[in-house]
């Protein structure tokens, strides 16, 4: 029953599932981000606060989702390769560090360019946004610790183990939205909170997610295949799968 | 085949035992190089100095200025002083033996942790009284900013434990060691300074320096085994 899971651990196994991956996750996205885009951006009705301007939120929300999920991958992944000592799981871990923090820079530009119609102004301290910048300074420790060992598999389990700290105190950073409102009276932000969404607008959204999960996924299998090439590169497979 | 034991027995310390043999060498160490111990808290003196002189001198703008200058300029001083926690003695190879002893690597943390904290953050929030003084922060919130740099100071030490583990091995690792440890103590600003700010306004500041408790409490359990982690990675 497990034994897929074993083959995982395979590096010459990861790399040929990883490309049989990437065509139906690339597939799916498309079509999932093509009808979420022409629903959002066309045929969802505007909102009746913020007009065509709430449309960003089809890129913005699915991206911020996928960078806390991505952090969470690669914690999970840093973990598996730390404690089962499964170097997949570094090289996991190491493809979606970048892809991550790729997200989170989406997640932030796309929120302050919303921000600007709404709030009147491209940044606030708010603990949103302050969250998710400290998620990308997370990204950009591990994504920094890694390459400065010069022993590799040092490295690879030291950035693991700050991935997984990093894990400790995302809560933390979570929470600190109401933490912080309590401390600091700041300027009322309006979200798009928890009233349901009518269908025509959240059913495009929800497409978006699905696709921005795919894409995120072909990506990290396109990126994994590197990774792991880089890291076999002394591998008689690699000399094999390369010419043929 | 019982040959090894008896001297085992002899030679073998308990876990608290070692500790305080640690702190004791720690802290013999740090006062027989006082200048180390000092240059941090002349850094924090420096940098807060810097505030007023680069802003406008108004006392009222000042004081509302003030809870985020003294804790950031408390985070930045400490930071200065962590790099040193285990590089010493990973450079001469005292970490080697301590880890090689048989005591258990988190209580050699532990230790040393405490130790870096006495002459460090225990220091600088001997010192900041003077610095409130000079930023116009009241007397009447000193209790508040004393409790809750203790608290913030020791946390850090923690937070910088993971970091100092984490980069011991690197020959640069100073830099990097700001970048793992500031996101990661960035929870400690917000309550530390909103801490100090209540105080200074007047209002209570208690459910911002139980958070700091709690989040002293959460890292002195939890840190000591993720650097004895990170010191395993170094090591081996």
């Amino acid at each position: 029953m497990w034994t897929w899971f074993y083959r995982l651990a395979s590096p010459p196994h990861v790399y040929r599932v990883a490309a049989t991956l990437i065509p139906w996750f690339l597939t799916a996205a498309a079509f999932a981000i093509g009808y979420g885009a022409i629903a959002g951006l066309v045929f969802a009705p505007p909102d009746y606060q913020q007009g065509d301007a709430f449309r960003i939120i089809y890129v913005h929300a699915p991206s911020g989702w996928i960078s806390m999920f991505a952090y969470s991958t690669m914690a999970v992944a840093g973990a598996i390769g730390l404690i089962w000592r499964i170097k997949m799981g570094h090289a996991v871990a190491a493809a979606v560090a970048p892809i991550g923090a790729s997200f989170t820079v989406l997640a932030l530009v796309t929120g302050s360019l919303w921000g600007r119609p709404m709030w009147g102004t491209y940044w606030a301290w708010d603990p949103r946004l302050t969250s998710e910048l400290i998620l990308l300074f997370l990204f950009a420790g591990v994504m920094s610790l890694r390459p400065a060992f010069e022993d590799s598999n040092r490295g690879d389990r030291a950035a693991a183990l700050l991935s997984i700290v990093g894990v400790v105190n995302v809560p933390i950073i979570h929470y600190s939205v109401l933490w912080w409102n309590s401390l600091h009276q700041g300027a009322t932000v309006a979200k798009l909170g928890k009233p349901s969404m009518p269908p025509s607008m959240l059913l495009p959204l929800l497409s978006m997610m699905l696709g921005f999960m795919c894409f995120f996924g072909a990506v990290l299998c396109m990126r994994l295949r590197g990774e792991v090439l880089n890291r076999e590169r002394q591998a008689t497979w690699v000399r094999e799968a390369i010419k043929s | 085949m019982n040959v090894g034991r008896p001297i085992e027995a002899e030679t073998s310390v308990g876990a608290r035992r070692a500790m305080m043999l640690i702190m004791h060498r720690e802290l013999c160490l740090s006062f027989r190089r006082p200048e180390q111990l000092l240059q941090p808290l002349v850094f924090f003196l420096i940098v807060t100095t810097l505030f007023p002189l680069g802003l406008s001198v108004q006392l009222s703008l000042l004081r509302d200025m003030a809870p985020g200058v003294l804790w950031v300029a408390a985070l930045l001083s400490s930071l200065l002083s962590l790099d040193s926690l285990f590089k010493n003695d990973a450079d001469d190879g005292t970490l080697e033996q301590l880890a090689l002893s048989g005591q258990s690597l988190a209580t050699i943390v532990i230790a040393k942790t405490l130790a870096h904290w006495l002459v460090s953050g225990a220091a600088l929030v001997l010192v900041s009284p003077v610095v409130a003084i000079g930023l116009n922060i009241p007397v009447s919130a000193f209790a508040t900013m004393l409790l809750g740099l203790a608290l913030g100071t020791l946390t850090l030490s923690w937070l910088g434990a993971i970091g100092a583990g984490l980069t011991v091995g690197l020959r640069r690792g100073n830099v990097l060691l700001s970048l793992i440890v500031l996101p990661l103590a960035m929870p400690l600003l917000i309550f530390g300074a909103g801490a100090t700010d209540r105080a200074i306004s007047g209002t209570s500041a208690a459910g911002a320096l139980y958070f700091l408790a709690s989040l002293c409490v959460f890292t002195s359990t939890l840190a000591p085994f993720a650097a004895a982690a990170a010191l395993r990675i170094a090591l081996d």
